[in-house]
């Protein structure tokens, strides 16, 4: 069942991924951009990782996406650009890149973990058990990490006061 | 894998009736497209001009103000989930914490309102 979920959702991730590097509008790459954010927020979701499927979903195919589209009608993107891969040279050139770079990735998808980011068997069951993954996420930052939790108020508000100096200045 | 059960199966039902939906008014509805029909909709005016047109660099202050304020709700998420009390967390505790963390961007938020960020002037 969670294999099936995630091939389905590997599938669709990799998909629209190839197809927002090679669409010619930039408008439709941002928008296949989004479907690869929401996939892989579903794998995050398979990975127990709550927290950051939710995160994902808001901030980047939310709010970030909003700035892509945002910076794409700004400059007049939105229409099709000269193509990137020229002739059957570039085709050529393209799929060598493309299989250096499998050959290079093959040995990491062999390679076994490294001990530092090895959780000890049964963590996550033990911490999902508590109060979910999000609240497991949530006790230490608002209790051992109170101060940088408040802090990253004043760093949002620094950006705040930033954008509004910048961006009032000529108005 | 098994609280998901009913998200999966509510967005296999949302992809089915979408598609079903284009798909049957393709198929069934009838198509005799005329110059009109074929127009752009806007609000019942001929079109004026392309819709490709450089947008206002105005646009951009809304973006980047849209992002902090979100990220601020995101903080909002694991609150929510541990508001009622966890171990040394009081819910008086949690709510103090947030109101401070809430003050602070109200600042901000009476900051942007003052300088007339939110005007579209």
């Amino acid at each position: 069942m969670t294999l099936t979920v995630f091939w389905i959702f590997g599938v669709i991730a990799m998909g629209s991924g190839l197809l927002c590097i090679t669409r010619k509008n930039p408008i439709a790459s941002a928008l296949w951009l989004v479907v690869t954010l929401f996939a892989l927020a579903a794998l995050f979701v398979l990975l127990d990782a709550q927290f950051i499927a939710v995160l994902q979903v808001l901030v980047y195919a939310g709010a970030i996406m909003v700035l892509f589209l945002f910076v794409i009608m700004l400059l007049n993107l939105g229409r099709p650009g000269p193509t990137d891969i020229k002739g059957p040279l570039g085709l050529l050139g393209a799929t060598v890149l493309a299989g250096a770079l499998l050959l290079l990735l093959r040995p990491l998808g062999q390679a076994p973990l490294p001990a530092e980011i090895q959780l000890p068997p049964g963590t996550v069951a033990a911490l999902q058990q508590q109060r979910g993954m999000v609240g497991a996420v949530a006790t230490p930052l608002f209790d051992t990490y109170l101060v940088p939790f408040e802090i990253a108020s004043v760093l949002l508000l620094t950006a705040i006061v930033g954008a509004v100096v910048l961006a009032k200045r000529k108005l | 894998m098994q609280p998901y059960i009913q998200f999966l199966m509510l967005l296999g039902m949302a992809v089915i009736a979408g598609t079903t939906m284009i798909v049957a008014s393709h198929f069934l509805g009838p198509r005799r497209p005329t110059e009109v029909k074929e127009r752009p909709y806007e609000s019942g005016m001929p079109p004026l001009g392309s819709a490709h047109e450089r947008f206002s660099v105005k646009f951009y202050l809304v973006a980047v103000l849209f992002i902090l304020f979100d990220i601020e709700t995101v903080f909002l998420i694991p609150w929510a989930v541990i508001f009622m009390g966890t171990g040394t967390l009081t819910t008086g505790f949690l709510l103090v914490e947030m109101l401070v963390f809430m003050l602070i961007l109200f600042v901000g938020y009476v900051y942007v309102w003052k300088r007339g960020a939110f005007q579209w002037d």
